[in-house]
């Protein structure tokens, strides 16, 4: 699988120490799934994560602490068990994608959004929303009115914006300030994965993901 | 409290001292003859975690919480929990390390790595009150035991990187916790800091290729 556009270092990192909204959380994710280069990245960052934790001086714990975590234990003895389904995926809809439509491609109740191009939002945190869409084969996209940050995950087909062609497993970022119109490649429908913050619940985290492309 | 104390180990090889010990002798550049002793100074934890998976290792576990739960609990608490919840979710995320060893895998990560993802995760649960999309599963095939000479690299280049952000200068070092606290720009933490990340991203990039392989 060779992934052309992958995420940036930014996004990839918030989405490792866990400070991105749970919209792009799953855009990320997905694109993990599908991307084994960035895999390595995150991982590299997790690693990472792993020795600051190491570093830091602990804060003590409450007396009793063990124990009552030796309890937490024998209570809920069965959350091992619970962890071992196994997911597997379609071939359009990666893991964490399936988890959130509820199934796979075919369970997808799309809404028209006319022209052929379908839609279908999935639920996530308020401070930014997360839809599938369904473009027809060398049609436009629909104004889907991203004021923030948006990022856009192809599952099926490709999508051209400008010079770049966009195909499974690639992602791409944007910001409002860039005027773009991508239009679903021939050959076959596209299907994306494309995530927005909404503009009124604006997080202290998505300034910083703006800054590197405020400055295109 | 006794439990607390180590005593002399009836598991035979390789059981890990606290980690860093050792770290007067245990220089980066040079290469230890005995494999034990490799085992012993750049793998802490694993054998600990293996016990506690293998034998419901309580003494294991303990000596796991005394060194990781107040680092959880600081993580925690510099990324906004108040000192009661960090406590509270330090018990559950050591109590998920019990119930979930099995599904450590220390061909990809170290134990530090580890509990940063879960307590990682926890924080997104209980501070920002999120589900978390999780990537797909690389599941490793029923024969696929981890190559004891790659578990050995991967942890020996997770102690490197440790020793490297204890060895920081202290302002390089803040801003990287900093980062992992969601408080500051990512970008570019390699390469501002010299961190070995290289080498342990060319080891996750080796072991997932591997992994792949497998799968087939």
């Amino acid at each position: 699988m060779s992934v052309r556009h992958q995420v940036t270092d930014d996004v990839l990192t918030a989405y490792a120490t866990g400070d991105l909204p749970e919209a792009f959380n799953l855009v990320v994710a997905s694109h993990v799934s599908l991307c084994d280069e960035a895999r390595v990245r995150l991982e590299t960052m997790e690693a990472l994560g792993g020795a600051v934790l190491d570093d830091l001086s602990g804060e003590s714990m409450s007396y009793g602490s063990f124990e009552a975590t030796m309890r937490l234990i024998s209570e809920r003895p069965k959350e091992a068990i619970k962890a071992e389904v196994v997911r597997k995926s379609c071939d359009v809809l990666p893991g964490p994608l399936m988890d959130y439509v509820g199934g796979n491609l075919d369970d997808i109740n799309w809404r028209p959004l006319g022209m052929g191009a379908k839609q279908v939002i999935l639920k996530s945190s308020l401070e930014a929303n997360v839809r599938l869409l369904y473009i027809p084969s060398g049609a436009a996209m629909p104004d889907h009115g991203h004021t923030g940050i948006e990022m856009t995950l192809v599952l099926q087909g490709a999508f051209i914006d400008g010079d770049e062609r966009f195909a499974r497993g690639d992602i791409e970022i944007a910001n409002e300030e860039l005027e773009h119109t991508p239009i679903a490649d021939i050959g076959e429908d596209c299907i994306c994965l494309a995530a927005t913050n909404a503009p009124l619940k604006f997080s202290g985290l998505l300034p910083r993901i703006a800054q590197p492309f405020l400055r295109i | 409290m006794l439990t607390g104390t180590p005593q002399s180990e009836e598991f035979g090889a390789k059981v890990s001292p606290p980690p860093y010990v050792t770290k007067g002798e245990d220089n980066q550049t040079g290469r230890h003859s005995d494999v034990a002793v490799i085992a012993l100074n750049d793998a802490p934890w694993v054998d600990h975690v293996r016990r506690i998976h293998a034998d419901r290792d309580q003494r294991a576990f303990r000596e796991l919480f005394d060194h990781f739960a107040p680092r959880v609990k600081a993580f925690l608490m510099k990324s906004g929990a108040s000192e009661a919840l960090a406590e509270e979710c330090t018990q559950e995320v050591m109590a998920t390390l019990w119930n979930k060893s099995h599904l450590f895998n220390p061909e990809r990560a170290s134990v530090a790595t580890w509990i940063f993802t879960i307590a990682r995760n926890r924080k997104i649960d209980a501070l920002r009150k999120q589900r978390r999309p999780e990537p797909e599963d690389l599941t490793w095939g029923p024969e696929a035991e981890p190559d004891q000479a790659d578990v050995m690299v991967l942890q020996q280049e997770c102690s490197r990187l440790s020793a490297a952000v204890k060895s920081l200068p202290d302002k390089q070092r803040e801003l990287i916790e900093r980062a992992f606290f969601g408080d500051l720009s990512h970008s570019e933490i390699a390469a501002e800091t010299g961190l070995p990340l290289g080498t342990i991203k060319s080891r996750i990039r080796l072991a997932l290729e591997r992994l792949r392989r497998d799968m087939k």
